[in-house]
């Protein structure tokens, strides 16, 4: 009897993992079969077209691998920064309670919200407008408190008793940080960093409430140029009905996707590799 | 020692063992590198062949109008390799606030500029230029599916899309009983539109009122994706789109004085002639006169205005360009750099577009 | 020498201290924005219109301001989310936690930090082009633009959280809880309905809080398959709008500084931050009084 129904039980559980992982399984075939044929050199280096077999996702990956560069550039030291601060120099207290409450609000806001603080800050009041550095500006807002609590982590996890032993023999803080706290950190610290650039590069609302839906036929080739960026392009090409452009929206996503996974892949294999060095080391 | 020690060993081993991953990110950045060199490149060698047509021209504005001009700048920028043209869908108003804020070149509008706009035009020092580039339709259109409906008689849409009709008038056969009674479901363009402020204009009589409860958006493509997918859908747009969906959508002829014999379907024939009424239109862009003064900008205007371009190329997207020797006339308002409106001459409500044009012509 | 060490510390200080006190100046910023707008938006539009009004048409010539339909879509699409996600993820997180062997949850762990990972452009474009034909098969009346399918592709996008969230919950329980149970006779089914559950029950309402509030923030999925048509609705085989979806609505045409359409996409913005801020704080503290409950 308790046998059987513990069977149930499993055979449930089975049946719910199934379905998400064929959910899962359907969403990645579909994706794949409908855009492999058209992942070609041709639709890796052209540029958007009015005929949908013209048509090539060049700019929006130019696009995308800039605004990321810039968004990493900008985040990663802000971030970082912030983290050691909060770790290594601010006293536990209220203050710090208080950050941690801050920060973690502001990792559940919705994209969108970022967006619109993005376009009232930089488009509108910095006037930067619809440019390549106010999408970066934008995004890093947004990653900053993935980075933050990520770093924060990994800072924590730093033994306090090596930290000791140098102020022991006199090191100051800032030589404390500089080559004990940080090296030891630095893989919490770089997968925090992949999985937060691995989320910006999909983010779309964001840049579409800043303005950057638009037909866009070159490279950026400054901070103020105006820029197009992969999810905005496959959202262009979801929107038109004509089934060709659903299959660059599918070879898009397909790209992609790639991206996302080798971003995430990195971050795992940093995260796992890099805590048998360390203990190497130390 | 040990934290020299420990900063050496960890540094060393990092770069020993992750040079796999760190060469992605060189790799990517020596291509995009040199990607913009080659770009830079390009731009180099056409300076010395032709004189520099290497700037950039802002657009905005009407998704009527945007498959005209995203055609025409893709060309035009495969003749002119480094020029750079930035092309938004805003919407006609919307594209004609951001003009008249000095924000972009030239607004693609599927409506004249109307009285609130050129004041703030004025009040903001900017002076455009007027020019019809094509004439359009707006098409009536309902699911595949849908064997009931034969023609709309204007009468009939207006009681349909009047702001009285809002939660009133909310199944098929309350417009004409013999209809089903089934729901409507109503899709059109958005507020910004052009095509939305002329339908409101000739159909309930007044621009830009109308029901509030219907899908609305600024891309006709999502229109055409509503419609194409909902049984019961009835809805508006340009006529252009229809033509790249026709087999996703019915398409309704229109009748002005009330019976079959006289309903016309949109075509580019009835189009260009103007049988297909009250829905048919011509579609503009505004070009700012300071604009005109860069090299580029003006080059694309004439690009534009070219009658052999727009024959091809309008046609291609499914518009109807204009009988050539108009074009001609455009090109003149260019010249002569004329910043009054078509539409704003004296009694321009009953003038046929040649007419407006051959009058306008100072 | 001494002195020059003391003041390059104190620069290096002050560095990491403006750098920390950035993210508060963020949540400011984010504040301050918002109510900024809010506040032109409330100067004309009265309160109780807003808050109790059934039509929601700022764009059109009859201005209607009442914010019931973008809630009631938001809301709708989150609950069918909720509906799927709830059953399946509980279920998955017990058996993962009790049931599976370890090599199959170190198999299943990357899956699922692969289903988190996807843009939700691509689940988007899922929903619109795959599932709502796919349900139309099954229900014909269904409109392209509707609820449902957003919302049953939704409970997978936030499966993973849910999941995760709910076996950090389970596997917080301590083993002696367990072991007692265990002891006195009962099965793995009762262990697990009578002593693990209701010991997590404040771990997993928390993760249902959380999986919720990420649902309502949710724009792209929204954006492309639900529809662009505020209706005070509780049919989900109808075109709706969210408050994210209406946001991208204006966004997407432009909307000068200091009209009442652009302070209208803060002032949903701001009740969207109010909501989402409201659950995460619930959410925060019931994990945290029952990280403690069992310290």
């Amino acid at each position: 009897m308790h046998k059987f129904a513990d069977r149930m039980f499993i055979t449930l559980s089975l049946a719910a993992l199934m379905f998400t992982l064929l959910m899962l399984f359907a969403l990645l075939v579909d994706v794949f079969v409908d855009g492999v044929t058209r992942l070609n050199g041709q639709f890796l280096t052209s540029f958007p077209s009015r005929k949908p077999e013209e048509a090539g996702i060049l700019a929006a990956l130019v696009g995308s691998v800039s605004l990321i560069t810039l968004t990493a550039a900008i985040a990663v030291p802000l971030g970082v920064g912030s983290a050691v601060y909060l770790e290594q120099y601010a006293k536990r207290s209220r203050f710090n309670a208080l950050m941690d409450i801050n920060i973690g609000t502001l990792a559940g806001v919705p994209s969108i919200i970022y967006g619109l603080l993005g376009l009232a800050l930089f488009v509108r009041v910095l006037a930067l407008d619809r440019s390549l550095i106010s999408g970066a500006l934008t995004l890093s807002l947004l990653i900053l408190p993935i980075i933050i609590i990520a770093s924060r982590e990994a800072i924590r996890v730093v033994p306090t008793s090596l930290q000791d032993g140098a102020f022991a023999i006199g090191a100051t803080r800032s030589q404390v940080i500089r080559r004990i706290v940080f090296p030891l950190a630095l893989p919490g610290i770089l997968t925090g960093i992949i999985l937060a650039l691995s989320r910006a590069i999909g983010e779309t609302a964001p840049l579409i409430a800043i303005g950057a839906l638009t037909y866009i036929a070159f490279l950026p080739d400054s901070l103020s140029s105006p820029f197009t960026a992969m999810p905005i392009q496959i959202f262009n090409w979801v929107s038109r009905p004509q089934e060709a452009f659903h299959a660059n929206a599918a070879a898009g996503i397909i790209l992609l996707l790639a991206i996302t996974l080798l971003f995430n892949a990195v971050a795992i294999c940093t995260r796992n590799h890099f805590y048998k060095i360390s203990a190497h080391c130390s | 020692m040990l934290l020299r020690q420990g900063r050496r060993c960890f540094i060393y081993y990092f770069m020993k063992n992750h040079i796999l991953l760190i060469t992605p990110f060189f790799l990517i950045s020596a291509c995009t590198t040199t990607i913009s060199e080659e770009d830079s490149a390009a731009t180099g060698s056409s300076h010395m062949m032709e004189d520099a047509i290497t700037g950039m021209v802002t657009i905005d504005g009407s998704s009527t109008v945007f498959p005209i001009t995203e055609a025409m700048a893709e060309e035009f920028q495969k003749k002119h390799p480094g020029s750079k043209v930035v092309v938004g869908i805003s919407g006609t108003g919307g594209g004609f606030k951001r003009f008249c804020r000095g924000e972009i070149s030239i607004n693609d509008a599927s409506r004249p500029i109307d009285l609130s706009e050129s004041t703030l035009c004025r009040e903001n020092g900017v002076s455009s230029i007027e020019l019809p580039v094509a004439f359009d339709g707006i098409a009536v259109m309902v699911h595949p599916s849908n064997d009931w409906v034969d023609f709309f008689t204007v009468d009939e849409l207006k009681t349909l899309w009047e702001p009285n009709a809002e939660e009133t008038i909310t199944h098929w056969n309350q417009i004409r009983p013999e209809w089903p009674d089934k729901p409507i479901s109503l899709y059109g363009p958005g507020v910004d539109s052009g095509t939305y402020d002329y339908f409101t204009d000739v159909i309930v009589g007044k621009e830009g009122v109308s029901r509030g409860d219907f899908v609305a958006s600024e891309d006709d493509n999502v229109l055409v994706q509503g419609i194409a997918s909902d049984p019961n859908a009835l809805g508006f747009f340009s006529y252009a789109y229809y033509q790249e969906n026709t087999h996703r959508l019915k398409l309704i002829p229109v009748s002005v004085i009330g019976n079959d014999v006289s309903a016309v379907s949109p075509s580019p024939e009835t189009i260009n002639d103007g049988s297909y009424a009250p829905l048919s239109r011509p579609i503009f862009i505004y070009a700012n006169t300071d604009a005109l003064g860069d090299r580029t900008v003006s080059a694309f205007i004439d690009f534009y205005l070219d009658p052999s371009n727009a024959a091809s190329l309008i046609r291609e997207v499914g518009y109807v360009p204009l009988p050539p020797e108009l074009y001609l006339l455009v090109q003149e308002r260019v010249q002569k750099r004329i910043t009054q409106s078509l539409y704003q001459q004296e009694g321009a409500g009953d003038m046929t577009l040649s007419e407006l044009l051959h009058s306008g012509r100072e | 020498m001494h002195a020059r060490h003391i003041r390059k510390e104190r620069l290096i200080g002050w560095m990491f201290a403006s750098c920390g006190t950035l993210s508060i100046c963020v949540t400011l910023g984010i504040i301050a924005v918002l109510f900024w707008e809010t506040i032109h938006f409330f100067h004309v539009v009265p309160l109780n219109e807003f808050l109790f009004g059934t039509k929601w048409t700022p764009l059109f010539s009859e201005k209607k301001f009442g914010i019931l339909p973008l809630i009631a879509g938001t809301l709708l699409i989150a609950s069918i989310a909720m509906i799927f996600a709830l059953p399946l993820g509980l279920l998955i997180a017990i058996f993962l936690r009790e049931y599976a062997p370890p090599r199959l949850r170190r198999l299943l762990k990357p899956v699922l930090e692969i289903l988190a990972g996807i843009p939700t452009i691509v689940y988007g474009y899922f929903a619109l082009l795959t599932v709502t034909p796919v349900l139309q098969k099954i229900i014909p009346s269904l409109a392209g633009f509707n609820a449902l399918s957003p919302g049953i592709v939704m409970s997978i996008m936030i499966l993973p959280l849910m999941i995760s969230l709910s076996e950090d919950a389970i596997h917080a329980v301590p083993e002696h809880l367990r072991a007692a149970a265990y002891a006195l006779g009962s099965t793995r089914l009762q262990v697990i309905f009578r002593v693990v559950l209701p010991s997590a029950m404040s771990g997993i309402v928390s993760a249902c809080i959380l999986s919720v509030s990420r649902a309502i923030g949710e724009t792209m999925l929204v954006t492309v398959a639900a529809g662009m048509r505020p209706t005070f609705t509780m049919n989900p085989l109808v075109p709706v709008q969210t408050i994210t979806a209406y946001i991208v609505q204006v966004s997407l045409g432009d909307t000068p500084t200091g009209t009442l359409e652009y302070s209208s996409i803060f002032a949903v913005a701001f009740v969207l931050f109010v909501g989402t801020f409201v659950l995460n704080i619930i959410a925060q503290k019931l994990r945290h009084s029952f990280r403690f409950s069992y310290a």
